[in-house]
């Protein structure tokens, strides 16, 4: 029996397809306008690779913001659900997810079968969140992607002390008109952003073992500070930490699909 | 006796020359990145045009950033000290204070002799402060000093649900894409801006006669926004609301001569 997770998130949508309690395919592409057409073209690229039809989908689940527009799935969870079973799944001795999204971020304290114990969100304030790397990258006219690498050159990081987007982002403007070396502002901005997002997970008590899920998990420059931040090790997985939503989802589709038949 | 103030802002820097009771001459100019010398070439400035020299000047109080190093300052006295006087100078009957600066905020409520009961101030977050004005006149391609203009023609202002400035601009982007009139964009945030500062306002405690200060003041969107939330007129000022806090450390210069009041 084939399931799949469906996860519309604001900057990407991610599709994971399973086959009793196994990865068959996942993908993740750049989100749309539109949150239907976003699912609509995960979807089929992930039935693409793992030669199938939606018609051979026994229950997919939706989650993220964009949950509501998905056609194909039966029911909707929350990311916050998903992001947890997806976590304990693979890494069965996790109790702390914290994951950075384009438009917040959430610590999520679970138990040994990966339901809820506590949470904590942001989406209220965009600092804290994916958008605070965002915006300062184009700032700086430095690709996303490319800010993990150009942090790791640092030798002195910058320490950033505006918190708000909008002022943070005229701070860093006149950090590089005073000619601070670019590794260095990168490492400091990532150093702020793992400083809000710790103060989350804080809230909620931190609780070993921790990891983090979400597109921002595959920065290695926001990896190693949010570690330091929280000071702890993350675990991690040999899975795109990316897919951790849309793989919780797929679960969640097991689970509703098995009851059904 | 001649006295004067001057107000460092993070925009614009500001003077006053005080003849007892009267203002001589007040200057506005765009703060230099050397607050020190925005600071002298606005004082130099006010003194022609009150055709005054420096040695005419009994005593000069700065305020704003950098208030410490005014080389012809021989006091430096806090924003909202100077707020509260100048206003109160003005109008002897206002109890509450609401400056907007350009990246700042503060409300104050004082007594009838002018002494600070309570302040509130907001300098972390650019929402509900003149920053956010800034922001969104640039993002729908207007001049700042037309927003308040141009919402007079609204006739169906937009809903902004963020606080956050960044969040706001998503959602501003949004409403330009489904050609909303710019007039009800502008109506839209003014209301937001007005929310957000009506809130500050409450916290410090709104009591009759109410007046704003600083260049926000001059937005009459935002001013008929703020009157509609606090359910209180907002006083008028005889003069330009963004030299209050010059006209206040004017004042504070004059009473700082011999105990003479």
């Amino acid at each position: 029996m084939y399931v799949a997770g469906c996860d519309v998130g604001s900057l990407s949508a991610k599709a994971v397809i399973m086959k009793d309690g196994e990865i068959v395919a996942s993908q993740v592409i750049n989100s749309k306008p539109d949150p239907n057409e976003s699912a609509q073209a995960v979807m089929e690229k992930a039935l693409q690779k793992a030669n199938l039809t939606l018609d051979d989908i026994a229950y997919c689940v939706s989650t993220g913001y964009g949950r509501e527009s998905v056609p194909f799935a039966k029911s909707a969870y929350s990311e916050i659900v998903c992001h947890g079973k997806g976590a304990n799944w693979k890494m069965p001795s996790v109790r702390m997810v914290v994951d950075i999204g384009g438009q917040d971020a959430k610590a999520i304290r679970i138990d040994d079968k990966g339901n809820i114990a506590q949470y904590a969100y942001n989406d209220r304030c965009a600092s804290g969140t994916g958008r605070f790397i965002e915006v300062m990258a184009s700032a700086m006219d430095v690709p996303l992607e490319k800010m993990g690498e150009i942090s790791a050159q640092s030798t002195n990081p910058i320490s950033i002390s505006n918190q708000c987007v909008v002022f943070a982002e005229t701070e860093i403007v006149s950090l590089i008109n005073a000619g601070k070396a670019l590794p260095d502002i990168v490492a400091g901005l990532h150093k702020a952003l793992a400083n809000r997002v710790a103060g989350l997970a804080r809230g909620i008590k931190l609780e070993t073992d921790v990891t983090m899920t979400g597109g921002v998990a595959k920065n290695p420059g926001m990896l190693a500070a949010l570690e330091e931040a929280l000071g702890v090790r993350f675990v991690k997985s040999e899975l795109d930490p990316q897919i951790m939503g849309a793989l919780g989802a797929a679960l969640l589709a097991f689970e509703h699909a098995s009851k059904v038949n | 006796m001649i006295t004067a103030g001057c107000d460092i802002g993070s925009l614009t820097t500001k003077a006053v020359i005080l003849n007892n009771t009267r203002v001589l001459a007040f200057a506005v100019a765009k703060s230099h990145y050397d607050p020190i010398v925005g600071v002298t070439e606005v004082m130099n400035k006010v003194l022609k045009s009150a055709g005054v020299e420096m040695k005419d000047i009994g005593f000069c109080v700065g305020t704003g950033y950098g208030r410490e190093r005014i080389p012809f300052a021989q006091k430096a006295v806090s924003e909202i000290s100077c707020h509260a006087k100048g206003a109160q100078w003005l109008m002897p009957s206002v109890r509450t204070i609401i400056d907007v600066g350009g990246q700042d905020c503060k409300a104050m409520h004082v007594d009838a002799k002018g002494n600070i009961e309570k302040f509130v101030t907001n300098d972390k977050c650019a929402s509900g402060t003149g920053r956010f004005l800034e922001v969104m006149a640039k993002l729908i391609g207007v001049e700042l000093e037309e927003l308040g203009q141009l919402a007079e023609q609204a006739r169906n202002p937009i809903q902004l649900s963020a606080v956050c400035t960044a969040w706001s601009q998503a959602e501003v982007v949004t409403k330009l894409n489904l050609k909303y009139s710019k007039a009800d964009i502008a109506a839209g945030i003014n209301n937001a801006m007005a929310s957000r500062v009506a809130i500050l306002a409450k916290a410090a405690g709104v009591e009759k006669d109410v007046c704003m200060t600083g260049g926000v003041a001059k937005n009459i969107g935002v001013l008929r926004a703020m009157e509609e939330q606090l359910g209180v007129p907002m006083r008028r000022l005889r003069v330009d609301p963004q030299i209050v806090g010059a006209l206040g450390a004017a004042v504070i210069a004059k009473e700082s001569i011999g105990g003479a009041k």
